[in-house]
């Protein structure tokens, strides 16, 4: 494995099993802990647990601190968000001047509030204004066309009616004001009148109130107005029309005045001397202009006070998240009872001691401790957490494994497999070097884009497909290469290798089966022989092929799972799950499924006719009759006996003896422990009893349950064994499904197409070619292929071994810290 | 179709349930009251808080914090939630939906009037009112002078227009006719949701149906107390019970002709449900009643999200926040006056 070499820095097996890990418990002078944990913090390695876990965030030793980071945090925001507002982003680059303390850095932003929440709040008021002037000037402008209108008709009216001097019950006067108005001129009975501006989704409720309120005693006009108008009360862009109320009455007055108020309409003065009108209209832009300019300048101030704090305000973040999360793990250890040092406890990695107690030396010398820190390790029987050092190559492997569960702490890591065998068993699906290549070149350019694409927030599938890169490029390696054995290239066979070994005997055998050929060169060097496309035998020839094929990879990767749960008892010094669990499960796979890829390969060595299905039925059905034609070599038939007899021995053997054997073991250990409580009060006054304590000590031991749960796991290995097996066969399946849709596109579009000799179907062709290929090939493909590799990964090869119930190293680190960042 | 609604309940309910079970899940539990119950300043309030579900509301709120941003913002939150929920609803839940928020509607309604009458700014009183029982014109009700304008007015146009029948009177508006006419139209209210969920039926009948008439005796036992020492005649007192729930007909006879609180608590304790909640208390105290009738309701709705498929689990659901908001107002205005002793007089734990 070329691939593995890569992380070659790295000790020998860092893979295979989770680093070794100790409980560390380390003693912190007062004065120096802050400086301590941020320097660990800067090292990333170490994992503090909650000493605390009793007590609520606010009863915690830190907790004024962490509520003032916590201000300081919304302050930030507060900044941002009108960064945002005014169009300003954060800059990104960090000065190196990083010597901020926290105290300065708070009074400073409390500064910076205030004064932005003054310049605000300036400019709101001026804003308002401005609006309602805004507003006003609209009223006038909207009020006065109307009155105009209404006075230049009222007076025609007036003529027309001196002109007929008719009775006033004959004209059919559209509209109650003028009529009014015409009275108005008569009677000289004074109409009150109001105006102003009123949503529009609200003008309908607001006429049907007045309406209501007034008895009908009111005439109402309404003009909407054109562009959307900024509210001064709320300073959203709001709908809005300008009306005039006309009503007589004091009384009528006060209501329509609340009423006017409920709605939020804004009433304004309003004279109906056309002079004066003008007069005010001036008035109204004069200002208007004047507050604009006061305005403009205001922004521009707050404006360059936004951008002097957005240059800084990323590095601020930074530090404030940094002494959050530092104080948030302060809040973790608890205090010594002289009050002068706090007592951390948590887990580091064995190899990183050294850089720890370095941390812990530089810390006390910088903050002119007089006492070092103290670095203990301490026993436990707690499990530690599980840590692989990844990197950017083998971390999305990794990840595929921990979706499944995270590895119990040591055992071994199917993730070093995953690598090679994840996009191997894919490319065995995925067969097409065509496809292979385009899938290539795409995470290629992901690749060459890595600095630029790591450092931004993506989209959710690119960030999926960014992170899965390397996975993808084995895949696509992988797909070419399956795709030349497959000789396949968007289902096109190529003579890549050599000319066909076969040619036709005469002119008719285009129809022929493989007999109407016969074999004039050496056989095809690599792969499946081009000749094969297209005739009529190629589906036969090429599922015998992948079915047998795929019977061999997933015997191959069973058997290593099994022979991994041998490394693990090994490993964990049981040696009775090498001898009551290993053997038999390898002695039962091998002789029944073991010995059909063995028949395989003979068949495939030998060029032999015999049917295998029959030979591995009647093994079953009709152990000692004879194989007749179906013989394969010599012996045959004793061997199946013999190993029928094993098959059958290896299930007892797999469900009796390990639980009563663990019986055993219990009682034997329970016996020693009988004089147990006397030692433990020894342990009591040893500091390190304490840690015992959290672990377990010694678990119940209950032989029916062990019982049943060896029963079901043997059941279940029997079972899996031939289900497994049988699930190895969507290998072939998938790589037949790609191999016919691509051979459909290819011939059913794109040489149709061809076939019409027009240029038009044939663009049409070729770019329902083209996306039929990406679309349902490139991307559907690719993810259903990719869910059977996981598939058979998580399933038929990992539940032979894997127990993946331990639990994630999560060091506190700052690195980690950035990246979160939201 | 009782016992089928699992064929078709969750064609287009079934979302909205989950939403809502999801949202249950994120309610305070006991643990959380302990931990608030001991904090010394609002600021630890918000600190703990900002851990649960209200932990984005409050986050950007600046330091010097009173009560009554607190409850804001958990209301505001509550209010999203309910926004949500009708947004994605469906008839006949969205008419559920909305049926909750008549309550608030009338006691909004109520305030305003109230307000006014006492020459109130409306703009205060506006910020004052729940914003689940918002109309468009609210605002307006402080024109009406008497009933028959409140109701001509404004009311016609909002759901609560059908309960209105009964009390449209010229009277002006005083104190007593004000709190009758609440009482009058959160009468025809329950009694015209009681009808709803029955006409839903399946389990949401049975389920609310429960609900309702504990509301209903809930507030026939208030109505009671309140106007012991009134000028309300028998009849009137008897006219403001909601015509369904346990106590309806024989209890409200009774209750009725009560002329203290303990010929009530006799009349209560016939009922085996309600004995329960008055041997808690001692004799002649009514103080302590309101939070052993919250305490019993709580325990109700809770028990409504043991059964699926029916509407009722919103219904709890509002009224469980409703509770938790009203819980964390007590402890935060108690935090705020210092008066720490009494934190645990008026907290409801809900789980």
């Amino acid at each position: 494995m070329a691939v593995r070499g890569r992380g070659g820095c790295c000790p020998r097996m860092d893979l295979l099993r989770s680093e070794a890990m100790q409980l560390v418990q380390i003693i912190i002078p007062i004065e120096s802990a802050h400086r301590t944990i941020s320097y660990l913090g800067d090292l990333g390695l170490f994992q503090f647990k909650d000493l605390n876990a009793e007590k609520s965030p606010f009863q915690r030793t830190y907790a004024t601190q962490l509520k003032r980071c916590g201000e300081m945090a919304r302050k930030l925001r507060f900044f941002k968000e009108h960064m945002t507002k005014a169009g300003l982003s954060p800059s990104k680059k960090i000065n190196s001047e990083a010597d901020i303390v926290l105290d300065n850095l708070e009074v400073k932003l409390g500064e910076l509030e205030a004064e932005l929440i003054e310049m605000n709040a300036n400019s709101e008021n001026l804003q308002r204004a401005y609006n309602e002037l805004l507003e006003y000037k609209l009223v006038l402008e909207k009020a006065g066309e109307f009155f105009y209108k209404a006075q230049s008709r009222a007076t025609d009216q007036q003529r027309e009616f001196e002109a007929q001097n008719i009775g006033e019950g004959s004209i059919d006067s559209p509209l109650l004001l003028e009529q009014e108005m015409s009275i108005d001129f008569s009677k000289q009975v004074k109409l009150g009148f109001t105006c102003g501006l009123v949503p529009r989704e609200k003008s309908m409720a607001f006429e049907r109130i007045l309406f209501r309120a007034t008895r009908g005693n009111v005439y109402l006009n309404q003009v909407a107005v054109t562009d959307p108008v900024v509210d001064p009360a709320s300073g959203e862009k709001v709908e809005k029309n300008v009306f005039v109320v006309f009503y007589s009455g004091e009384k009528a007055k006060n209501k329509i005045l609340k009423i006017c108020e409920a709605f939020g309409a804004n009433r304004y003065p309003f004279a109906d001397e056309i002079g004066k009108r003008f007069q005010m209209i001036y008035k109204v832009s004069g200002r208007i202009s004047e507050l604009k300019t006061t305005i403009d300048a205001g922004l521009l101030h707050r404006n360059n006070l936004l951008q002097t704090i957005a240059c800084q305000s990323e590095q601020w973040n930074l530090l404030v998240k940094k002494e959050k999360s530092v104080y948030h793990k302060l809040n973790m250890l608890s205090m010594d009872v002289t009050k002068k040092c706090l007592v951390a406890e948590g887990w580091c990695p064995t190899f990183a001691t050294k850089q720890i107690q370095d941390a812990l030396q530089r810390a006390t010398f910088d903050s002119n401790s007089q006492v070092g820190a103290i670095f203990q390790v301490l026993h436990t029987q707690e499990s530690p957490p599980t840590y692989f050092r990844t990197n950017k190559f083998t971390s999305s492997f990794q990840e595929i494994v921990d979706a499944y569960g995270i590895a119990k702490y040591q055992e071994a890591n199917p993730g070093v497999f995953t690598i090679i065998t994840f996009p191997f068993l894919f490319a065995v699906m995925f067969g097409d070097w065509g496809h292979g290549i385009c899938l290539l070149l795409a995470t290629l350019y992901l690749i060459m884009q890595e600095k630029k694409f790591s450092g931004q927030k993506l989209g959710d599938i690119l960030e999926m497909t960014f992170g899965g890169r390397y996975v993808i490029l084995l895949m696509s390696l992988f797909s070419i290469y399956t795709g030349l054995v497959y000789n396949e290239f968007f289902s096109i066979p190529f003579e890549l290798f050599g000319p066909s070994a076969y040619a036709c005997r005469d002119l008719s055998c285009r129809d022929a089966t493989t007999e109407g050929l016969i074999k004039v060169r050496r056989t095809y060097p690599f792969g499946v022989d081009p000749v094969w496309h297209g005739t009529r035998s190629e589906l036969p020839f090429l599922n015998s092929l992948k079915m047998k094929m795929s019977i061999l990879l997933g015997v191959a990767q069973m058997n290593l799972g099994i022979i991994l749960s041998y490394f693990n008892a090994k490993f964990f010094g049981s040696s009775l799950n090498v001898w009551y669990q290993f053997i038999p499960q390898m002695i039962f796979l091998n002789s029944l499924f073991g010995y059909l890829s063995l028949l395989i390969i003979v068949k495939w060595c030998t060029g032999s006719q015999a049917d295998l299905y029959h030979i591995m039925i009647y093994m079953f059905l009709r152990p000692t009759d004879d194989l007749g034609e179906n013989q394969l070599f010599p012996g045959q038939k004793t061997l199946q006996l013999v190993l029928l007899l094993l098959a059958l021995i290896a299930v007892p053997w797999m469900l009796f003896p390990k639980p009563f054997l663990l019986k055993k073991q219990h009682e034997k250990r329970h016996q020693g422990q009988s004089y147990a409580p006397l030692h433990v009060t020894d342990d009591s006054i040893d500091l390190e009893e304490h840690h015992d304590s959290h672990g377990s000590h010694g678990h119940e031991f209950e032989f029916s349950e062990v019982f049943v749960h060896q029963l079901i796991h043997t059941i279940e290995f029997v079972l899996g064994a031939v289900s497994n097996t049988a699930s190895y066969l969507r290998l072939w399946a998938l790589s037949l499904a790609h191999s016919e849709l691509s051979s459909v596109f290819y011939e059913k579009v794109l040489l149709l197409a061809w076939g019409f000799n027009n240029v038009i179907i044939l663009i049409v062709g070729i770019i329902v070619f083209v996306f039929a290929t990406v679309g349902v090939l490139l991307v559907m493909e690719t993810l259903s292929a990719f869910l059977h590799a996981l598939r058979l990964h998580w399933v038929e090869f990992q539940n032979k071994f894997y127990e993946g119930d331990g639990y994630k190293f999560q060091p506190f680190s700052f690195a980690i810290l950035n990246d979160d960042d939201d | 179709m009782y016992g089928f609604e699992a064929m078709t309940f969750n064609v287009h309910s079934g979302y909205l349930e989950a939403i809502v079970r999801g949202y249950r899940s994120g309610l305070l539990t006991a643990a959380d009251y302990n931990n608030l119950c001991q904090c010394e300043t609002l600021d630890d309030i918000k600190m703990h808080l900002s851990a649960t579900e209200y932990g984005p509301y409050l986050q950007n709120e600046p330091s010097p914090l009173h009560t009554t941003t607190i409850v804001e913002k958990c209301t505001l939150k509550l209010v999203d939630e309910y926004k949500h929920m009708l947004c994605q609803a469906t008839e006949p839940l969205s008419t559920f939906l909305e049926y909750i928020t008549y309550g608030h509607m009338i006691d909004n309604v109520v305030l305003i009037v109230t307000g006014t009458l006492h020459e109130r700014d409306v703009q205060e009183l506006l910020e004052k009112c729940h914003p689940l029982g918002m109309f468009d014109s609210i605002a307006t009700l402080a024109v009406a002078q008497n009933m028959r304008e409140l109701y001509r007015l404004v009311l016609v146009d909002t759901p609560l227009a059908p309960y209105f029948s009964e009390c449209i009177t010229s009277e002006d508006l005083d104190d007593m006719n004000i709190e009758i006419m609440r009482n009058t139209l959160y009468k025809a209210y329950l009694e015209d949701f009681y009808r709803f969920c029955k006409k839903l039926g399946g389990a949401t009948a049975e389920i609310m149906s429960d609900l309702l008439s504990f509301e209903a005796d809930r507030r026939a036992v208030n109505i009671t107390i309140n106007s012991i020492g009134t000028e309300l005649t028998r009849e009137d007192r008897k006219n403001l019970y909601s015509s369904f729930g346990l106590l309806y007909p024989y209890g409200h006879e009774e209750l009725a002709a009560c002329e203290d609180i303990d010929q009530v608590r006799a009349v209560m304790e016939k009922y085996p449900p309600y004995q329960s909640i008055f041997s808690k208390l001692s004799y002649g105290e009514s103080q302590m009643l309101d939070k052993a009738f919250y305490e019993e309701e709580v325990k109700r709705l809770c028990l409504s999200f043991e059964q699926q498929f029916h509407f009722g689990v919103f219904f709890a659901y509002m009224r469980l926040k409703e509770q938790e908001i009203r819980n964390l107002m007590w402890i935060s205005e108690c935090v705020a006056q210092n008066q720490k002793s009494r934190v645990h007089d008026s907290v409801v734990f809900i789980f």
